[in-house]
This record gives structure tokens, sequence and C-alpha cells, in this order.
């Protein structure tokens, strides 16, 4: 029916005084947007194929390329918006799920925009990063219960197995299969240069990649994909994935297209193959049998690996962090509903989950309430943005924070929303060789650590500022934080004060 | 090595298995011992009494022999190696394994086999010998499961099976399959390819069973199911 055309929401702009016709934004865009015109002479675009990824804008030679959105629009209404009629149209004429990729993109509060850090003035003064030592390293993991001596009065070691890392910030998981591998080649590297870990997801480790082992989680999700004996061994920690912030409730599934030799090999499943995780682990459904499998790879790596088990936040995310602290996990992730993914239905990620600011708040308190706090670590994620973000989410009671989405853009993302397509223009969520080529690792590389050494920087300055010289004094810090524009009840559970108070 | 299982915690029993250089060993007394051979290789563990849930996580290459009932998770992830158990399991045997073996003298639980996969030269077999809960080879990505029923009648395997299966098939011996099988499986007589699998499987089967004769077996009633796809949720969807 003709009535479903929908009008693109951006359109490609060219200044044709500027444009040479030198064809390299038809080279640069995988979805075909750009093309020569022989009868009018000039390169045309086709709107309705652009993804908004910039490419072509950034690789033009003479800037001669902008994108704007479209002053085309239904007429103004506050309920049924064009977003909401086009996504009727769409599913009225497909019959299919909607589907979108990265974080929740609509307008819920952000809670990190409405706290504010303290900083000393006279009394209790601020310290200088750059001529006092600042301690930013720290240890994830349980901690013991008390101070033991053996019988020579020696101090024993009785620290369960843990993870150090030198910034408090970890690239959280990305499978192969989801980015590329020169993504994953970035992010290894990145991971070893700063002393701290990237996550394989649960695309399995490339052959290529042990070689950064140290500084490796490797995780393990419903499908097992990849797992097996050496690849435990490998990791520096595993993590469990239960749940993930931009898709509670729900699994992965890594269509067949994207499953090519290499990633079937790293996989372990043959080509073209069907990658599914549901949603369940089919044989948890308790905390207890949560506690089994947290054991069983305990036993199957002889008690030599911290075991992080992922969940994403959602309504009773407190008991269920409660229940964990039991299970014999060492350290807890909690992904908020901002969270990013390669691929999720758009209805369960823009409206399934809870903010994480909320959720770690929340964990943080019941684990204190409960005396279990020292049991476990926690890591926040779920869209963690600046150094200032991370700041506050150690006062409120984070550990360390990971990172994705920030990590993608550092490698060049730009947030367009289309990784379901398989035809990223910036080599990242794509599997096409002439697509990942464009991603250079040892550059993407570079661009990450300048990324996480400068948030470090900043987040020694705001600890110093605080008169704060230690990440680990500033962890539950909640006295360091205000909020602003909130009400009593986002207070309490945050458990902050109102600025001014 | 010859270790007894009583008054020992699962973590002292394991612990001493994983720091003996014996590759034979004998437990005995065993009660509800969990993870016992996780992750192992090369190892010959014969265990008298009932293990617990997660008998062979992860295993890479040893082979267990239980005289006796195990529990559940039986060789959850296993990549390699084989498990024998005279007696029943438990439920989720064989979650996601990869290679290997798991015989199954008699009963299995709900949900095994799930996310059983294959991959180049591994192709992962169980063989029950009585029957199977509900469940069976749910999500199926590769292997063999096979269900002999023996020593009862009518359908051996339980309702719900097979779905979302993609790959991989399961030989059900007897006339008769429950009436709730998934859309995503076909029904086949097994062709001769298929069925000179069967013999192999139920061959190297009845060395561990020898009460149990392949070739007579051979001569019964097998339904063949596969998957009718391997990407089982080729759903339609819609970019927005």
């Amino acid at each position: 029916m003709s009535g479903d055309f929908l009008y693109p929401d951006y359109e490609i702009i060219r200044d044709f005084s500027r444009c040479t016709v030198c064809h390299d934004c038809e080279r640069q865009c995988a979805n075909g947007c750009h093309s020569y015109n022989e009868k009018l002479g000039r390169m045309v675009a086709d709107n309705a194929k652009c993804v908004v990824c910039h490419r072509c804008v950034s690789m033009c030679p003479v800037s001669a390329l902008k994108i704007v959105k479209t002053d085309h629009t239904f007429k103004q209404n506050a309920n049924w918006t064009g977003d909401v009629i086009g996504d009727i149209y769409r599913q009225a004429g497909s019959g299919g799920v909607l589907l979108s990729s990265m974080g929740n993109p609509q307008k819920y509060p952000i809670y990190w925009d409405k706290i504010l850090i303290n900083a000393s003035q006279v009394t209790n003064p601020s310290i200088d990063p750059l001529r006092e030592p600042m301690e930013t390293k720290l240890f994830l993991g349980g901690r013991p219960d008390r101070v033991e001596y053996d019988e020579k009065g020696q101090l024993k070691d009785n620290l369960p197995v843990h993870l150090s890392t030198q910034v408090p910030v970890l690239f959280s998981a990305m499978s192969y299969g989801s980015i590329s591998r020169n993504a994953h080649e970035a992010l290894a590297k990145a991971a070893a240069a700063l002393g701290t870990y990237y996550n394989t997801g649960e695309g399995g480790l490339h052959e290529d990649f042990y070689q950064y082992a140290d500084n490796t989680i490797v995780q393990v999700a419903s499908g097992r994909f990849g797992v097996h004996k050496r690849y435990l061994d490998a990791g520096a920690a595993i993590e469990i994935k239960m749940g993930q912030g931009a898709k509670p409730g729900i699994g992965g599934h890594l269509p067949g297209s994207k499953i090519t030799e290499d990633v079937s090999r790293t996989r372990m499943i043959p080509e073209g193959t069907d990658a599914i995780s549901p949603a369940p682990h089919h044989d948890i459904y308790s905390i207890e049998d949560l506690r089994q499998l947290v054991y069983s790879l305990k036993e199957a790596t002889s008690y030599k690996k911290p075991i992080i088990v992922k969940i994403a936040a959602v309504h009773n995310v407190a008991a269920i962090a409660s229940g964990i602290a039991r299970s014999g996990a060492d350290i807890i992730a909690i992904d908020g509903f901002r969270g990013g993914t390669g691929a999720a239905p758009s209805r369960i990620r823009d409206n399934v989950g809870i903010p994480i600011e909320l959720a770690l708040a929340a964990v943080d308190e019941r684990l204190r309430q409960e005396g279990i706090r020292n049991n476990v670590s926690i890591i926040a994620g779920g869209s963690i943005r600046s150094s200032a973000d991370i700041v506050k989410a150690i006062a409120l009671g984070a550990d360390a924070v990971y990172i994705a989405t920030a990590a993608l853009l550092a490698l060049g993302c730009h947030l367009c929303r289309a990784c379901q397509l398989g035809r990223c223009n910036w080599g990242i969520a794509t599997q096409r060789p002439d697509l990942t080529a464009r991603l250079d690792p040892d550059a993407g590389a570079r661009r990450l650590v300048n990324l996480v050494t400068a948030w470090n920087h900043e987040i020694k300055e705001m600890m110093g500022g605080m008169g704060i010289n230690s990440i680990e004094a500033l962890r539950g810090n909640r006295l360091m934080l205000r909020g602003i524009g909130l009400t009593e009840k986002e207070l309490s559970i945050l458990g902050i004060k109102h600025a001014g108070e | 090595m010859k270790l007894s299982g009583k008054n020992l915690s699962f973590q002292e029993l394991n612990e001493a298995v994983r720091d003996t250089t014996d590759e034979h060993i004998e437990l005995c007394d065993i009660l509800g011992h969990r993870y016992i051979g996780a992750g192992s290789s090369g190892r010959d563990i014969v265990i008298e009494g009932v293990p617990g849930n997660a008998l062979g996580a992860y295993l890479s290459g040893s082979s267990l022999t239980v005289k006796g009932n195990a529990q559940d998770a039986v060789g959850d992830t296993m990549n390699d190696g084989r498990i024998i158990i005279s007696g029943s399991c438990g439920d989720t045997a064989g979650y996601a394994m990869r290679g290997g073996k798991i015989y199954i003298g008699g009963n299995a639980g709900y949900r095994v086999g799930i996310h059983m996969k294959e991959y180049g030269a591994h192709s992962p077999i169980i063989v029950i010998g009585g029957r199977a809960g509900a469940f069976l080879g749910e999500y199926q990505a590769g292997g063999t499961i096979v269900v002999l029923g023996l020593g009862g009648s009518g359908c051996p395997i339980g309702g719900y099976c097979g779905t979302g299966m993609h790959g991989g098939r399961m030989f059900i011996r007897g006339t008769v399959l429950p009436g709730t099988l998934s859309d995503q499986v076909l029904v086949e007589e097994p062709d001769r390819h298929s069925r000179l699998l069967l013999k192999e499987i139920l061959s190297d089967y009845c060395r561990y069973f020898p009460e149990v004769s392949a070739n007579s077996l051979l001569k019964d009633h097998f339904f063949l199911l596969t998957p009718n796809t391997k990407n089982p949720f080729k759903q339609l969807y819609t970019a927005c």
C-alpha cells in the first residue's frame, strides 16, 4: 500500500559548489546511499538508505556533505508522534518485530546529570594530583572477614581470588560476531596497555587473542558458545551472563548470516547456523542453581579465577543481588537499561529495566544492610559516559565500572544504532572484510588508551578536590554527592541529600 | 588411587582427585559430592555411590564410570571424554555438550541434551537406555541423542521434545511419539546412512552394557528426528 511510504528522518545535503565527483562517498557507504547520476552529471543520494553514520561526511575530502534532521513532519501531535506512527506503518506492512541496537535512546531521567560532586574548601584541604600520589588501582573480588595471623604472628594471606586493575574502568562484554575481530583486538590491546580487562562476551576467545589472556574476562552464557577447559583457564576471571541491560529477560540471537568461517571457529558452531542464547540458562531456576554453576566453574579452574555474575538492572535487583552475593560469586556486574547491544527488540530496549543509578544505590544499600557487601565487588555499567559518571557511580557504591558504548565511540562508532544490519561503515559491528579493514586495531587501541587515561586523570582531579587520595575511600561515600531537582523518594533511593542540605 | 568420600566435603574430595598424579582413580562412599571430574582430562574415575550435581562438567577427555545413579547436570558443557552411568540420572544431562559420550543405563530426567552442539570433529552422543523426560533436546544444535526405552512400553520420551532444534539428530526407539513435538522437528524413517550411524553408536553403547544387544535393538523401529531448518528463528524483523 503506497500509504506506507515514510519520508526519511534525515536528509543528506550535498554542496555541489564543493563536490568534485570523486566518488569517495559512494565507496565509503555500504548502504549504497550515494551514486553518480549520468543524466544530471553529478552525485546523488538516496536518503531512505542512510543510517546517519556520518562515514561519508567524515571522509569527504572537500567537506561537501552534511546530514540534517528533516523538517518534513506529520501534523504535530504530542501523543501520536512521528516515531509512533512510523513504527505502526512498518509493523502493519511487515508483521515483524521492531529491531534496533545500542542503548535506550528515550527520554528517561538521567540521574547522573542530577547528581553533583563535592569539593573541599578551607578545611580537609583538597589534594593536587599533579604533585601528590593518587591511587586509582583497585581490587575486585570478595574481602576476608578478618585479618588472620599464623602461629609465628605473621599475617596470613587469606584474600579470596581477585582481579586487580590500575583504573576503575573495564571494557564490558561484546562478542566476536557482534563486533569485528579488529574491534576486539583494539579492546584487548588497550586493556593490556591500561592494566585493566576486556570481556569476550559469549562469542568465545579467538585463537590469536590468547596472548592477552591476563587482561581477558571470559564469558559463559546460556548458549555456552566457545566454552571449553582451555578457554576457562585462559581468562583472568569468568563472567556468567544472566542478563543484559539493553534487553533484560530475553536472550541473544546471532543470525546464521553473521557466523562467518572465523566466527564459527571461535564460537565452535558450524558456519551459517543461528547462534541462539535463550533468555534463561535452562539449568538455572534459582539462586541454588546459580551457585551450582558458580562452583562448577570454580572447581573446573581449581578456585583460581574470580567469578562474576552479570545481571540486568530490573525492579527487584537488590534482592537478586543479595542472592548472588550468597551464591559464591566474587563480583556482581549490574547493567542498567541504557546499556548497549548489537541488536534488541526495540520495545524491550526502550521499556524494560531500570536506570543503573537507582539499581546500583539500591544494591549497595541492601548488601550493606545485610552485612554481605564485602562478600563481593560491584561493577556498574549501562551508559557510563564520562569520568564524572564514574566518580558518581563509585560514590554510590560501585567498585568499578564497565564501559562499552563509550569504548566503541572511541573506536569511531557514530551511534547510528544500526548495528543489526551488519554493514557498519566504521568496521566495528560487521564481519564484512572490506569494512572491518577500515578499523586499524593499533590506532583503535591508542584511542582507547587515550580516553581511559584522560578519564583517569579527571577522576584523580575530582578525588583530589574532595580531599580523597584513594579510589577505595570514595566507594560508597555518598556524603560526597548531592541531588539537584530530585524528589524525596529519588533522594532516598539514591541515599543522598539534596544540594544545599 | 582409591578414596572414600565418607566425611569429605565435595571440595576436599575434588582437591584430592586433582592433586593425585594417578590416572586411575576409584571413589567409593560417594553421596551427593558435586562436580566430580569437572574440567579434567586424562583420568579414568570409577565412582561407587551417587555422585552429586554437575558430574564431569566441562569434561575435557576423562572417562567417568558411575556404578549407580547420578544426579542433575551430568556432563554440563563437556567437550570430550566419556561418562557411563549404570543407573539413572537427573535433569539437564549433557547441557551444551560439544563432544564426548554420555551413556545412561536407566532413565534420564527433564531437559536432557539441551543446547547440545557439534563442531568440526566433535560430535557428542547421549544414549539413554530407559526413558527420557520432557523437553529432550531443546535448542539442539548438533550431536546425536538416542533413547531406547528398554524395559518399558509406549513412548519413551516426554513432551515438547526438540523445541527450537536447529541441528543434530535424535533416534527414538518405538512406534509412538508424543503429541507435543515441536513444529521445528522433522520426523522421518532413518535412511541407510542414519542406520549405519545408529549401529555404530549402539555397538559402542553395548560394550558398556553387555546385557543389551545392539543387533536385536536394530531390528526394532526407530524414529529419526531432525530439525527442519538451521535457522529456526528467522523471524521477520523490521528495522526502526
